[in-house]
């Protein structure tokens, strides 16, 4: 029943041949296989929630193709194209209870009285509106309706499911189970979803894979993991990750068995060159300068290193956040335990070889992860 | 209203009674005319204390209207009969146009939509008179002169840009996104316009309908150029009571009652439509 996305080419202009004209997503090319969970992640703005409605059929496509199913749907009315949709605006019918509103979703697939109201009361379950369905959607609050309209969305068994930013307004703690039960219930009916967010934590806990779009561009489409460890450029880098990867304009120098990377004048980080793979010397002693990343919580509190002053400290919880002053910038350090370096402590850094990302200064694409080509 | 001082309560209070005698006190004095004769209306100074009659109300109905110098015959009910036929069916005419009009106005962006639904608006802007004199000419030329199909037409310039730019900004006012979610669960354009977008904007609808009704049962000008004596409505019927033997007053009150009564009636039921609206627009997105 599930299918597949396909995104061809896909282009959208606002106003165009127009002075106000808006390239808001450019060229996008995406597969979403069956039973996958896909989401769009990005700042305001990105091209995220336009490639939504383009899928939906609420935005036209300006070109490009968009198929589901190995059928395509970009010209067809948003009736036609077995897409169900969860609203960021929510999007409830005023005029109908809560119960009314869910189960309207499932009139087009003409199922008996009692098997509607079945799936309801599943779906209302697990998304823990049981107590308000016979309420009116003005009689419950934000966090209620946001739930409502994903369950209209959910109860359906359409061939793709569109959600558009399904969790901004619960709070943190139902967000947290939420995401569990509702992902275990897309893989559970074999349902195919694609959703947009901008959070991070919301994407990595949901999605297969995640497609990483900045100024109507697609940045990187891969798993979380990869997101993380294997970033494929300098703005994918910086955007995943809390708090964000710590860059450095570095030169490379290699001297014989060493490699240093010269981050000031007096200050380098110094590698065996059994770190970096012969390939990667070559390119990195090619370029005049490269950028070199390392996320925060790569970034070791020892007794020998480089060094670096505090600046200021916050304490999360579980986790501290240490900015000190290092090679003419600055430098963020995650660390778990509370012997907490004070602001005006000198402290020494230290950076695996092995968490180093070097990126291309000019292009900003990825060279290395970890000393192997990227 | 618990913050408000007793001096600000009372204050209110009396502002309020002084609004409400100012403008009820005109309707008042006509109910109370209309129960009387000429002779008790005219005497000086006037009086509150009267016998009253249904003399006038009896000679309404019955098309005599006596005085003390002769007997003519008017025809008030044919009025207002012409009043409720040209109002409902000039609104009739502008809902069934201005609505699917101010929906497409509301949500699509086409080239040249501003410039039309200005130019719907602009109707109201020129002087009526100025426009009657070539319409006068020209329905005369193609027969429309003295019909209520002419005459409806005519007053289209009242009605459709009236609901036209107030039902518009009721669609506008319904979130898109309402609309799209049952578009996606699998309905047409047309059924989304009729279950979703007319329900949701029905008490706007029903505002801008009874004040184009209210428009169009005042209008005068149009009525008087343009029909004869049997297509007159209740305003143009009016000036028969002034006649050559001095003013009917008592008459004329007790015809205001009667061609105010049908609009009141639709007002009062029109009423808790416009208070649902206004419930409604509470739960909003």
């Amino acid at each position: 029943m599930t299918a597949q996305l396909h995104l061809k080419t896909v282009n959208k202009k606002y106003n165009p041949g127009t002075a106000h004209e808006v390239h808001a997503v450019q060229d996008l090319d995406l597969e979403v296989e069956r039973g996958e969970i896909v989401a769009l992640l990005g700042s305001s703005g990105c091209g995220k929630t336009s490639t939504l409605r383009m899928i939906a059929g609420f935005e036209e496509v300006s070109s490009g193709e968009v198929d589901i199913d190995g059928r395509r749907i970009d010209r067809l009315a948003p009736a036609k194209r077995g897409v169900a949709m969860a609203f960021e605006g929510y999007s409830l019918y005023p005029p109908l209870t809560i119960r009314e509103n869910i189960a309207f979703a499932l009139k087009s697939e003409r199922l008996r009285q009692a098997e509607v109201n079945t799936r309801v009361e599943q779906i209302a379950a697990l998304l823990e509106i049981s107590d308000i369905l016979d309420k009116h959607p003005n009689a419950i609050s934000g966090g209620q309706q946001q739930r409502v309209s994903l369950g209209r969305a959910l109860i359906r068994r359409a061939d793709l499911h569109v959600l558009d930013e399904p969790m901004g307004q619960l709070e943190p703690q139902l967000r947290a189970i939420l995401r569990g039960r509702i992902k275990h219930y897309i893989k559970e009916h074999e349902l195919t979803a694609i959703l947009v967010t901008h959070d991070q934590t919301e994407a990595n806990a949901l999605a297969d894979r995640i497609a990483v779009m900045e100024g109507g561009l697609l940045q990187q489409y891969d798993t979380p993991e990869n997101l993380k460890n294997r970033p494929a450029n300098i703005f994918t880098g910086a955007f995943i990750g809390e708090p964000p990867m710590n860059l450095f304009a570095a030169v490379a120098e290699v001297v014989a068995d060493r490699v240093d990377l010269r981050l000031a004048p007096d200050i380098a980080l110094s590698y065996p060159s059994a770190a970096f793979s012969e390939e990667l010397q070559q390119r990195i002693q090619q370029d005049q300068g490269v950028m070199i990343g390392i996320r925060p919580h790569s970034v070791q509190l020892t007794e020998e290193g480089l060094p670096a002053e505090v600046y200021a400290n916050q304490w999360l919880g579980d986790q501290t956040h240490i900015a000190a002053r290092f090679a003419g910038g600055s430098i963020v350090s995650v660390v778990h335990d509370l012997a907490l370096p004070k602001p005006g402590d000198r402290i020494n850094l230290s950076i695996s070889a092995h968490d180093l990302h070097i990126f291309d200064n000019n292009t900003g694409d990825a060279l290395s992860h970890g000393g192997q080509l990227a | 209203m618990d913050h408000t001082s007793f001096l600000e309560r009372w204050f209110r209070r009396v502002a309020l009674s002084i609004i409400i005698v100012f403008f009820m006190f005109p309707i008042f004095w006509i109910v109370l005319m209309s129960f009387q004769t000429n002779e008790t209306i005219l005497r000086s100074p006037p009086s509150m204390s009267f016998t009253p009659t249904l003399d006038n109300y009896m000679a309404i109905i019955a098309g005599r209207l006596d005085s003390n110098v002769a007997s003519m015959g008017i025809d008030f009910v044919n009025n207002l009969m012409n009043s409720i036929i040209l109002s409902v069916c000039s609104v009739a005419v502008a809902l069934v146009l201005g609505v699917p009009a101010a929906y497409a106005f509301a949500r699509h962006k086409f080239r040249g939509s501003e410039d039309i639904a200005f130019t719907l608006l602009s109707f109201r802007f020129a002087p009526p008179l100025l426009v009657l004199l070539p319409l006068t000419l020209y329905f005369q030329e193609i027969g429309l002169a003295d019909t209520y199909l002419g005459l409806v037409w005519v007053y289209q310039l009242i009605c459709l840009p009236l609901i036209l730019w107030i039902v518009r900004g009721y669609f506008e006012d319904i979130s898109p996104d309402i609309e799209y979610a049952y578009r996606i669960a699998g309905h047409s354009w047309f059924s989304t316009f009729r279950k979703i977008a007319l329900p949701l904007a029905g008490p706007g609808i029903a505002a801008a309908g009874l004040l184009a009704f209210i428009f169009a049962w005042n209008n005068f000008i149009f009525a008087l150029v343009l029909a004869s004596a049997d297509k007159q409505p209740v305003t143009v019927g009016a000036l028969a009571f002034v006649t050559a033997s001095g003013i009917q007053y008592g008459q004329i009150a007790a015809a205001i009652v009667l061609s105010i009564a049908p609009t009141l009636a639709l007002a009062l039921w029109a009423q808790r439509y416009l208070v649902e609206g206004l419930s409604l627009g509470a739960v909003k997105g």
